[in-house]
């Protein structure tokens, strides 16, 4: 690796070639980047200046139409004054706080109980993938349906046991429980992950914690738990930067963003500032706080969990 | 003792999960295929029914009312029944039977009515005749004279510019209006006119095709209910309805599968160049680099989403599908990701063995690593698939034309245009949507999971 060569002295500004670097790794370094250009290439186009661009837009007065002109903070300070701002945020943060550990827990779970053997396992573990992978404007379409007030196959179940169903997506009460509830339905990438890690598992620590006598609920905290928290960080940290951006289902189930903008979510909003409102400066202002904000998450996730996650080969 | 339990209700919560999983999908497939009366029905049903009442020694589909708990086979039930006044014309086929609309009183000599056809130019034999609907025009006294046997037209040409021309009579072909769509088409005429009762004909149609043909109208009447009987009835029409209303279904899955074919070879191409480079080539800095690539992964879109399309505006590509797959060809920061990982896995000595014997990078990376790569290929290939037959974001902000829409986009414009009523093509819509997802999932359901619980090796 990068580390074989030997720890560099200070480079003579007057040499050719510069004394730690053979003509070898001259070479592979040209021929390194020679293959890794496209990435360059499209990371500086499609990566980093739009976010450079991202965060000078968002001090400007800028739209589709006219070029950006500088105005300062305007922008930031335009929304902390925004109610729907804070609205959006808020919506956002109970999806979030909500759909996540709710989707890791449920992945892990399912993943668990498909872990050791049973009858129809390949079964069961298809019929919990297949939604994650069904198009998110059709999951939206589907959830529209069922979750439908009066002729929703949910509330005809509720009726079933006695509980009159609300206006899932109608009543500004139930709109983010509605969301939340149809994301825990795409845990498939999620719980393969899972079961991918509970694979490397070695059956022994079962058994002894057995012979220890230890109830599976123990069992489950003491062992699976941690030697999955790799994969746990990494379902984590995927669902949150997921969460924070969803767009598609509250885009399409409740547009505009439903019953008093209870399900305005951040990412619709941006998207209504930039291409709807024609605002994109102030949308940039916003995608630079969103981006500030799953910065902020990832970290803090890293603190949670850092000292926790169990690598096994290191 | 303890264990079998343990197995047993680890089934059942499993079943239980599992039902509850798919069921959403079920009922979309069932409601796929439900007439539009039956979608709403409480309590729901999953499989559509067709009644049969016979009526007059003909047998009738009709649509039951209400029907009590204890029902014997003479109880009384309304049905609704829908029929057509249909009088007989002459059609290019021989006499067909035309629906008309009652204008007047059915007991009169003469019935007022109102009858639609059109004139369409035939020009060509067989299948390969060539239709086009014409307008004949009035008579107008500066125009030359016409040859007997001819008429004066206005043709719509197929680039929908409008021409007078003059077109032998025997090219002309009168179509009848059937049904609610060809009664609305362009250059249809309705008339006014009086029909001898003796012609007038009430004929019942089925209850479930009536929106599906014209000037129908509907009667309630009693019917014993051991006369009515009951069979599935899955209305697979559904689906031809949907490709019809969506209006360029065939255009947007033409875009789809384009871009999908463009950005899996795109993304196959550039991520493993960029890969190789990442696992298969020692160069100083290289794994402070791959940092980067990991870090771009948390960039969100909607970050980005506003100076990107500021890039593709000032490159005029706002309405076209290129914003949606030229990106591809520069590497993703996940498939090079995915494509590293298996590289690296890859035993070093056969690139070294190829080097000392001369090889360049670009034939050890052809000729060597890739034809060993083809799973972890076909894992991202699979993935850049569906992540382009799934995406919607991209294609609503740079997709301007409804000609140009994806499946996705255009799947949800027909829902903003004629949801909330048509839930039936709404949901035969989403199946054609979802079903080849679903299919792909089923022929490659290994390199699926494989290809997940690859992207997640060591987190």
């Amino acid at each position: 690796m990068s580390s074989q060569t030997a720890p560099a002295p200070a480079p003579t500004p007057n040499s050719t070639r510069r004394s730690p670097m053979t003509a070898a790794a001259r070479r592979r370094l040209a021929m390194g980047l020679l293959f890794i250009s496209p990435w360059i290439l499209g990371f500086a186009v499609f990566g980093a200046y739009p976010i450079v661009m991202a965060v000078y837009y968002s001090f400007c007065d800028y739209d589709v139409l006219r070029d950006a002109v500088w105005v300062g903070p305007l922008n930031y300070t335009d929304m902390w004054a925004d109610d729907l701002f804070w609205k959006a945020l808020w919506n956002t943060a109970v999806y979030a706080a909500f759909s996540v550990p709710l989707g890791l827990m449920l992945a892990l779970v399912v993943a668990v109980m498909l872990n050791r053997p049973i009858a129809g396992r390949s079964f069961f573990r298809t019929f919990f993938y297949i939604p994650s992978i069904v198009p998110l404007v059709a999951v939206a379409m589907v959830w529209m349906w069922v979750f439908n007030g009066e002729t929703g196959l949910l509330n005809y179940g509720l009726s079933l046991v006695g509980i009159e169903g609300p206006q899932w997506m109608a009543d500004e009460a139930w709109t983010k429980p509605t969301l939340i509830l149809s994301s825990v339905w795409q845990i498939g990438g999620a719980m393969v992950l899972f079961l991918a890690g509970l694979q490397d598992v070695p059956r022994s620590l079962y058994e002894s914690a057995e012979i220890d006598g230890a109830s599976p609920l123990r069992q489950f905290w003491n062992i699976t738990v941690p030697m999955v928290s790799p994969v746990l960080y990494f379902n984590l940290i995927m669902g949150i930067i997921g969460s924070v951006q969803e767009f598609v289902k509250p885009f399409v189930m409740m547009p505009g963003g439903g019953e008093n903008r209870s399900a305005l979510l951040f990412a619709v909003y941006i998207y209504q500032n930039a291409f709807e409102y024609n605002n994109m400066g102030y949308a940039c202002a916003m995608a630079v706080v969103l981006f500030l904000i799953v910065l902020t998450l990832t970290w803090l996730a890293t603190k949670a969990m850092g000292r926790h996650v169990y690598y096994a080969g290191e | 003792m303890k264990r079998p339990f343990h197995q047993l209700a680890r089934f059942l919560l499993l079943t239980a999960g599992s039902v509850l999983f798919i069921v959403p999908l079920l009922w979309m497939v069932s409601t796929a295929v439900k007439p539009l009366d039956q979608t709403m029905s409480l309590p729901p049903r999953w499989l559509p029914t067709a009644t049969t009442w016979v009526l007059e020694g003909q047998a009738v589909e009709v649509n039951p009312g209400a029907v009590p708990a204890e029902a014997g086979p003479d109880t009384l039930v309304s049905v609704n029944l829908a029929y057509q006044w249909v009088v007989q014309r002459e059609g290019p086929n021989g006499p067909v039977r035309v629906p008309v609309k009652m204008r007047g009183d059915p007991q009169d000599e003469q019935v007022t009515v109102e009858i639609n056809h059109r004139w369409q130019w035939v020009r060509g034999e067989g299948s390969r005749a060539q239709r086009s609907p014409v307008r004949l025009t009035v008579p107008d006294a500066n125009a030359p004279p016409l040859a007997p046997g001819t008429a004066r037209v206005a043709v719509i040409a197929p680039d929908g510019s409008l021409r007078r021309r003059v077109v032998p009579e025997a090219q002309l072909e009168r179509v009848w209006g059937q049904t609610p769509d060809q009664v609305n088409r362009s250059y249809s005429v309705t008339q006014t006119v009086q029909v001898p009762r003796g012609e007038l004909q009430r004929a019942y149609v089925p209850w479930n095709d009536r929106r599906d043909l014209a000037y129908t109208e509907m009667e309630t009447r009693s019917a014993a209910y051991g006369q009515l009987s009951s069979r599935v009835d899955l209305r697979t029409d559904n689906f031809g309805g949907a490709v019809r209303s969506m209006g360029h279904f065939w255009r947007y899955l033409t875009n789809t599968l384009t871009l999908c074919l463009l950005t899996v070879g795109g993304t196959v191409v550039s991520c493993s160049l960029v890969a190789y480079g990442f696992s298969r080539i020692d160069w100083p800095g290289r794994d402070k680099v791959f940092l980067v690539v990991l870090g771009t992964m948390m960039i969100p879109f909607p970050v980005i989403m506003v100076p990107l399309y500021g890039v593709f505006r000032d490159l005029g590509w706002i309405g076209s599908l290129k914003p949606l797959w030229v990106p591809t060809l520069f590497a993703s920061a996940f498939n090079v990701f995915l494509l590293r990982q298996f590289f690296m896995t890859i035993p070093r000595e056969l690139s070294e063995a190829a080097r000392i014997d001369g090889c360049s990078e670009l034939r050890i990376f052809a000729q060597i690593v890739l034809p060993l790569a083809k799973p972890a290929i076909t894992v991202v290939a699979l993935f850049q698939f569906l992540a382009t037959w799934n995406d919607f974001l991209g294609p609503l902000i740079y997709l301007t034309d409804q000609k140009d829409f994806t499946l996705a986009l255009g799947l949800q414009f027909f829902q903003s245009e004629a949801g909330g009523t048509q839930w039936h093509h709404l949901m035969a819509a989403s199946t054609l949507v979802v079903a080849p997802v679903i299919l792909l999932f089923f022929l490659a359901q290994r390199v699926f999971i494989e290809g997940v619980s690859m992207s997640g090796l060591k987190g």
